[in-house]
């Protein structure tokens, strides 16, 4: 599904460029569970920003279900990442004006689906990770557990072909974390392909394969669960 | 475009949301737009208020008319003992007798004097006329009668008085009949003229005293006129379309009877009320003009203000615009939530200064004795240009939200 060879990419800071990605090859199959780790700066978040659509590589390739990405314009990433990405942040990004409900229908609504359909289908996914009795909650009023399984039904809303999880658990405590990657496996199970990137070796392990940055470069390519 | 679902009111909603997060923010952004439009359309009405009043002031004076007055600037240097005096009798009764499409013509002399009449005082003017002098000013008899030719040929001793003169000197009964002394002559009141009202500028057209050209030339303007010599004549036209021949006719004839050679200059003037209107009213509509543009000028205050407040937004939701990208919206989507919220904000400002506006425009009027005129078009202009200015000062902000680089916002605190 995903086919990257040999990305790189250079930020310019100041005189210097600074390499975040120095030739980077992957591929990543539909149904996929793959945990990006390494420490920060490593990389890896250069990477899922470019496999989310949300930045382009200064030079090598990225294929997605066959799509040059990297030669996308701007609104063309726009409806990439509307129609194939599913985000999840560390700080799990909810606008606090909306409730529940409202947060999980933004996708949707930039996706054109009418008011009726994308209610019932926000509500449907809020029952499906567990918030079936909080859909008119704001998300102060909601634990960061909670919060978070909000962004995933929002992430979820579109029918992405990848997830893509940043740090999902890293502003939650151990057993809401595991609650999360609970969720994670369950949504594998049933065929979606997820990519989660962490410096956490326990949600590492969750995953069926581990790649580890350094300096940015593949130092390992693990297969098989570990936990 | 194909895959660009998105309905146009969803950003409506988006744009209308935000500024319903912070009703008092989005009310105190408003208010430079507030001000301004109200500032607007009470100057607006204010002006054409003017206008109103001015038309009814000139009209009043009478339609399709000519006023023929001395030329002062240029005494006749061959009557110089009579200067300002250039026109006589014997003009009036050439215009008479030989200008076409002329309904009325009317010498006036004109002189200040005291009324006595029953212990009560009253200074007014006095006007001497022929009755041909009602036609010609569209004046109308309340009650009594006007004075006949033959009266007025012989200089009988009878007035018809205005409203105003009737109620100072004889209160509520009825003054006709009475007798009232002109100076210390002794006149009879013959009829009440009916009321015209103000005239504007604070003239009250109904204080005035008809009398008998002849009567008032010997009795009351005495020295100060030579024996057939009349301050003015009215002209009164059969209709519009006539007006301006009539007035180059009676132009013509005057010199002649003036025998005053080609190339020289006229020893009288004639004005045409039309002519007089039509100045005026441009006078006025400049004055509306620049008064409207000041106005605007808050206007723009306004708009600086929303300017300022929508950078402040841009800048408090970078996270959220991150956000927007990162679920799929696109550059144009979020350039126009903004442009949205900042003509929204700008519109609702404009809607409650037109309203402001209307009302103060309705309040001045009603205070000041003044003719409330809002026009039709305030509405739609000040709306418009509510709209305009919220696009004009909400271009920027929007465009710096749309250019915000995803990851970045993201990541701001």
């Amino acid at each position: 599904m995903i086919d990257i060879q040999d990305l790189r990419k250079v930020y310019i800071m100041g005189e210097e460029g600074v390499q975040a990605l120095g030739g980077v090859s992957l591929t990543i199959e539909r149904g996929e569970y793959v945990a990006i780790i390494g420490p920060s700066g490593s990389g890896k978040s250069t990477l899922m920003n470019i496999l989310g659509g949300l930045d382009r590589p200064t030079s090598g390739a990225y294929r997605f279900e066959g799509e040059d990405v990297s030669g996308f314009t701007d609104d063309e990433l726009a409806d990439f990442r509307r129609q194939r990405i599913g985000f999840v942040f560390q700080s799990f990004q909810l606008l606090p004006r909306l409730s529940a409900l409202q947060n999980v229908e933004l996708p949707m609504i930039y996706a054109g689906m009418a008011p009726k359909e994308r209610r019932a289908r926000a509500a449907e996914l809020l029952e499906r990770v567990g918030l079936g009795a909080r859909l008119g909650h704001r998300p102060t009023q909601l634990s960061g557990g909670q919060q978070q399984r909000v962004a995933i039904a929002r992430s979820l809303a579109n029918r992405p072909d990848l997830l893509l999880a940043d740090e999902p658990t890293g502003a939650l405590d151990t057993s809401t974390g595991e609650e999360v990657l609970a969720l994670f496996e369950e949504l594998n199970a049933g065929g979606l392909t997820l990519a989660v990137v962490t410096h956490d070796p326990e949600v590492a392990d969750m995953a069926h394969r581990r790649v580890s940055f350094r300096d940015g470069l593949i130092v390992s390519d693990e297969r098989g669960r570990k936990a | 475009m194909t895959s660009d679902g998105m309905k146009s009111f969803e950003l409506v909603r988006f744009a209308l949301g935000a500024i319903l997060a912070h009703p008092m923010r989005s009310v105190l952004t408003s208010l430079g737009v507030v001000i301004g439009v109200a500032a607007v359309v009470m100057m607006t009405s204010i002006g054409m208020g003017a206008q109103q009043r001015v038309t009814q002031a000139i009209s009043g004076l009478g339609s399709n008319l000519i006023i023929v007055t001395p030329n002062f600037q240029r005494g006749p240097v061959s009557q110089a003992a009579g200067g300002g005096f250039s026109l006589r009798d014997g003009d009036a009764e050439a215009i008479a007798r030989q200008v076409e499409d002329v309904e009325a013509v009317a010498p006036l002399v004109r002189g200040q004097a005291q009324l006595a009449s029953d212990g009560a005082n009253w200074n007014t003017q006095i006007q001497g006329v022929t009755p041909p002098y009602l036609v010609a000013r569209d004046l109308k008899i309340a009650s009594g009668r006007m004075f006949d030719e033959n009266e007025a040929r012989q200089g009988r001793k009878v007035v018809v008085v205005g409203p105003t003169v009737a109620r100072e000197l004889w209160g509520d009964s009825d003054p006709v009949g009475r007798r009232v002394r002109v100076r210390t002559v002794p006149f009879e009141v013959i009829g009440v003229l009916e009321s015209k009202g103000q005239a504007g500028f604070g003239q009250d057209q109904d204080d005035v005293v008809l009398a008998p050209l002849s009567a008032v030339r010997s009795r009351i303007a005495g020295r100060r006129s030579r024996g057939d010599s009349v301050q003015t004549i009215y002209v009164k036209a059969v209709d519009e379309e006539s007006l301006d021949r009539v007035q180059e006719d009676v132009t013509n004839l005057l010199r002649d009877q003036h025998k005053i050679r080609q190339g020289e200059e006229d020893d009288f003037q004639t004005q045409n009320m039309a002519s007089i209107l039509e100045a005026s009213q441009a006078a006025v509509g400049t004055f509306t003009v620049l008064l409207a543009a000041v106005a605007g000028v808050s206007l723009v205050v306004g708009g600086v203000g929303i300017m300022n407040i929508m950078l402040v937004a841009v800048t408090e939701r970078t996270r959220e615009i991150g956000l927007r990208m990162a679920l799929g919206a696109k550059r144009s989507h979020v350039l126009i939530q903004f442009a949205l919220e900042s003509v929204s904000l700008s519109l609702v400002g404009g809607l409650i200064g037109l309203t402001i506006g209307v009302l103060g425009a309705f309040a001045i009027a009603k205070l000041g004795d003044w003719p409330a005129a809002v026009p039709a078009w305030a509405g739609p202009l000040a709306l418009g240009f509510s709209v305009v200015v919220g696009l004009v000062f909400g271009a920027y902000p929007s465009w710096r939200a749309a250019r915000l680089d995803p990851i970045e916002a993201l990541r701001r605190e």
